[in-house]
């Protein structure tokens, strides 16, 4: 019997400590999947955010390290410009990239920094117990939003993957999602593409992950992967938002 | 046939490889209790299982492992 499907050993044997069903779970194996594929691991740093993912570099079996809130695309960038021979990754939520880290995430992009960005966007803060997010749609509930988010006064949810298309800068711009089988594979090509654009030495890449929260959604796993797609994807649409090398070729 | 093996231990209980199935060949088993408290996914039919992996591909925990 040939085996079909394993966990990649580029995962640490170690149960995860997120809550049942949270896709991280899946986010980490596909990233680990990838590196394992590309045989990077050996050369991979990668830089763990604060939120739900901080205990990333329990579970990657890559070097890590654990940057300030927000700051992970800095300290990439300082990674990869003193060691341009390694790979260097982020694993960021929303809560981390697109709130306190905008400013680092857009400035490390429009200079098109040569790292891979994760971006795990489930439109609210998980870690500390379901705040809203930037993220959070129009009209959820939240535990800052009880009465659901007014956008009058809170502002509309920020598009990362679009608002980052429209700079010069970056190279890859995806957005994917992990609510069922077709999606998963879909996402893990993005994220392969994404690594292999900075051993190519293309530039700036992100991966928008739109992913769940059940516990603090306060739904079922199943539940909240069908809320994925019939409420976040018509918001944040599954796409290639830039890709500067396919845009050249086909020129 | 395939083969389907579970870490029992880590897994939590989330139900997302049972939706998956296509053949809807797996289970929660309430009536089990793991390490870490939760009932596990459990397979029920063997025999008919076709390998897809789709179980697999959905579980956040790296609980399943696929022959074929």
């Amino acid at each position: 019997m040939a085996v079909v499907f394993e966990k990649p050993k580029t995962l640490a044997d170690v149960p995860l400590h997120y809550c049942p069903g949270c896709p991280h779970g899946i986010i980490h194996r596909l990233v680990a999947e990838v590196m394992q594929e590309l045989d990077i691991e050996g050369k991979t740093i990668g830089v763990a955010p604060v939120g739900c993912a901080v205990m990333a570099y329990d579970y990657f079996t890559c070097d890590m390290i654990e940057a300030a809130h927000g700051r992970a695309p800095a300290v990439a960038t300082g990674i990869k410009r003193c060691r341009p021979e390694n790979i260097v990754f982020t694993y960021q939520g929303d809560g981390d990239l697109a709130s306190i880290g905008m400013a680092e995430t857009v400035h490390s992009a429009a200079r098109n920094e040569n790292i891979t960005v994760i971006f795990v966007n489930n439109a609210i803060y998980g870690m500390t117990g379901g705040q809203m997010a930037p993220t959070s749609l129009p009209g959820q509930v939240t535990q800052t939003s009880p009465y659901g988010r007014d956008v009058n006064h809170c502002g509309w949810p920020i598009r990362v993957s679009e608002m980052l298309a429209t700079l010069e800068g970056p190279e890859f711009i995806s957005r994917v999602a992990v609510n069922n089988v077709k999606n998963v594979n879909a996402a893990k090509k993005a994220i392969k593409k994404a690594f292999q654009n900075q051993i190519d030495g293309k530039g700036f890449s992100l991966v928008e992950v739109v992913s769940a929260c059940p516990t603090n959604w306060g739904m079922t796993p199943q539940q909240a992967l069908e809320w994925v797609e019939s409420d976040m994807l018509p918001y944040y649409p599954i796409g290639v938002y830039k890709d500067r090398s396919a845009a050249k070729e086909e020129k | 046939m395939a083969k389907v093996t579970f870490k029992t231990d880590l897994c939590k209980g989330c139900g997302l490889c049972v939706a998956a199935c296509p053949k809807g060949l797996l289970a929660i088993a309430t009536e089990q209790i793991n390490a870490k408290g939760y009932s596990p996914a459990v397979m029920t039919n063997e025999e008919k299982c076709i390998g897809c992996a789709f179980c697999a591909t959905m579980c956040p925990d790296c609980v399943i492992t696929v022959e074929k």
